[in-house]
């Protein structure tokens, strides 16, 4: 029997192996092109000061000092983290509410489910691009715009990632909300809990997965956003720090990026490749963390 | 009992009305475009709101004058962010679903040294890798729309990659070993056994890449030669950012032609698209 087992997977796999120029080579080509030989070399110009590759030479830890003494960079950090958990407290309750009154069985769930989930195949500068539209439509009665003040930056972004990502999070919120045994809403049902008490002892504990799934989306699509805020507002406006340093009041970690590199100074481009490592530490460490974190909570649940 | 029922029926009316209510200023914003792109320049930032009647209606000047606007045709960038969107979702469907097939069925060390890179690339930021990546993609002259493609392939290999592996464990082996008696070679097994089966999820990883790579903004804006090729977000992102007054209305006609097309795929695929991101979004 076992024999026979290990028979089995191996025609597949023996006759199959020698095939791998064809099956992997292109795949593994581009991977390299696209991410291994660029991840690697980021690192290693991280810690080099250079304007072409060609001519890098290390310098030490000096393009991180430099990072995380930069007043715009720390700013961006705050800010980013701000935004971020305004905007995931934000789509995940709004986004669980709408789910939650489309798998009621009322009417229109179908149509009001297509809308919603809308605005998610327009890509970011163009949804930026609209809503700049609007909010300087609005504020113009007030002589202002969204460019004078980074409070109007701020919540416009809010409610811009709020139009686009309630709808994406609906989604998986129906899903996992579909799911819910209804036997199990049944027996509740019988047993005479409330709406509030079936909602919060039943359903919310059987939808975890999907929380935890729609927790970990909003959370690093908050700290990597990049196309809205550079399509909205830029960054703008600008302050002038005591030190004679510019902050872009509303600029993300993303965009500070971005704009570091494109800096005239001599250290520009390895300043940026270091934020850039911190940067992806960041994302990388927060998503695994809040990961493992929600995944422990599933399984006491 | 009655009561309890009329009461419930009578809720559900309301939260229908309520959601009705979310649903037309949900569409606002769309119909903001519609109605600005018809509308002279310089009553958009004033008049935003209003109807583009009278004095305020541009006609089809807005889309005329949009054509040739920040000294580049529009058409190119259509025709451009077609070509990359196209030829990027076919190659990543084809490549990467052979090395998915590959990775589960060798799973040699290799193949799993390979599949942890994927995963692991899914958690990497654009950012780590954009001044690198772009400057690699230079030197090899991958900076055209029908070369970038690879850089696509290259970079979201990952989700696509994570996607179909996980969908090839759960096909039962025996159908593929029993081609393989019948006298298939891997090639043929492959692609008249296990794509016939792998559809439901090449649809939804294809849905997911048309997504993104149609969306792309800083990719193709760092990979590619930006006077001869620009995709439509670059396009669009270039009017707002030049010198000079921004003609707004003719931005709006470009953004009204840009979402039109994706709303009627939308429209068109919703089912898709709907399962396509559910199924994506397991990935966590």
């Amino acid at each position: 029997m076992s024999r026979k087992k290990l028979a089995r997977g191996n025609t597949i796999r023996r006759s199959t192996r020698k095939w791998f120029p064809l099956f992997l080579g292109p795949v593994v080509c581009a991977f390299i092109i696209g991410f291994v030989w660029p991840f690697i070399q980021g690192i290693y110009l991280s810690f080099c000061q250079f304007k072409l590759i060609a001519d890098a030479k290390p310098i030490g830890i000096g393009n991180y000092v430099r990072a995380f003494k930069d007043a715009a960079f720390t700013h961006a950090f705050w800010y980013t983290t701000l935004y971020t958990v305004v905007s995931l407290v934000l789509i995940n309750v709004l986004a669980f509410a709408v789910a939650y009154a489309l798998t009621q069985g009322i009417k229109g769930s179908n149509l009001f489910r297509t809308v919603f989930f809308m605005p998610n195949l327009i890509g970011g500068i163009v949804l930026g691009h609209i809503w700049s539209m609007i909010f300087d439509g609005i504020l113009s009665k007030f002589s202002t715009s969204i460019v004078m003040d980074s409070k109007y930056g701020f919540w416009g972004l809010v409610i811009l990632m709020c139009w686009q990502q309630v709808g994406y999070m609906m989604i998986i919120y129906i899903a996992g909300l579909q799911a819910v045994p209804e036997d199990m809403l049944e027996a509740a049902r019988i047993d005479g809990a409330s709406k509030a008490q079936t909602l919060f002892k039943v359903t919310i504990p059987n939808v975890m997965p999907s929380i935890t799934i729609c927790m970990f989306l909003s959370l690093t699509n908050g700290f990597k956003l990049f196309d809205q805020n550079l399509a909205l507002t830029n960054g703008q406006p600008i302050t002038m720090q005591p030190g004679g340093t510019a902050v872009k009041t509303t600029e993300m970690l993303a965009l500070n990026i971005f704009t570091t590199y494109n800096n005239s100074s001599p250290n520009a481009h390895g300043t940026a490749q270091a934020k850039a490592v911190i940067f992806f530490i960041l994302v990388a460490g927060l998503g695994l963390a809040q990961l493992a974190y929600t995944r422990k909570k599933e399984v006491q649940q | 009992m009655n009561g309890s029922l009329a009461a419930e029926r009578r809720n559900k009316m309301i939260l229908s009305a309520v959601l009705g209510v979310v649903c037309v200023i949900y569409v606002l914003p769309v119909a903001a475009v519609l109605i600005n792109s018809f509308k002279l320049n310089t009553f958009v930032k004033t008049d935003t709101f209003a109807l583009p009647t009278g004095e305020m209606w541009a006609g089809m000047d807005n889309f005329i004058k949009g054509m040739t606007f920040g000294n580049y045709p529009f058409w190119n960038s259509v025709k451009y962010s077609v070509v990359i969107t196209l030829l990027s979702t076919a190659l990543i469907l084809v490549g990467t679903s052979m090395a998915a097939w590959y990775i589960a069925r060798v799973n040699s060390a290799f193949c799993r040294a390979l599949y942890f890179l994927c995963v692991f690339s899914m958690v990497v930021p654009f950012q780590m890798v954009m001044f690198t990546l772009s400057n690699t993609a230079d030197q090899l002259k991958l900076n055209t729309p029908w070369t970038i493609p690879i850089v696509y392939l290259g970079f979201g290999a990952g989700l696509a990659i994570f996607m179909f592996v996980g969908f090839v464990k759960s096909i039962p082996l025996e159908i593929e070993e029993a081609a393989a008696i019948d006298g298939c070679g891997p090639l043929r097994t492959f692609f008249l056994v296990v794509v016939p089966m792998l559809k439901p999820t090449m649809i939804s990883v294809g849905i997911l890449e048309i997504m993104w790579v149609w969306n792309d903004y800083l990719l193709p804006y760092l990979v590619l030669d930006l006077e001869k090729y620009r995709t439509i977000p670059i396009h669009i992102q270039y009017l707002k950012g030049s010198y000079g007054t921004v003609d707004l209305g003719a931005t709006m006609a470009l953004i009204l032609l840009a979402i039109i097309p994706v709303i009627i795929f939308y429209l068109a695929c919703q089912k898709h698209i709907i399962k396509g991101v559910a199924a994506g979004a397991v990935k966590g």
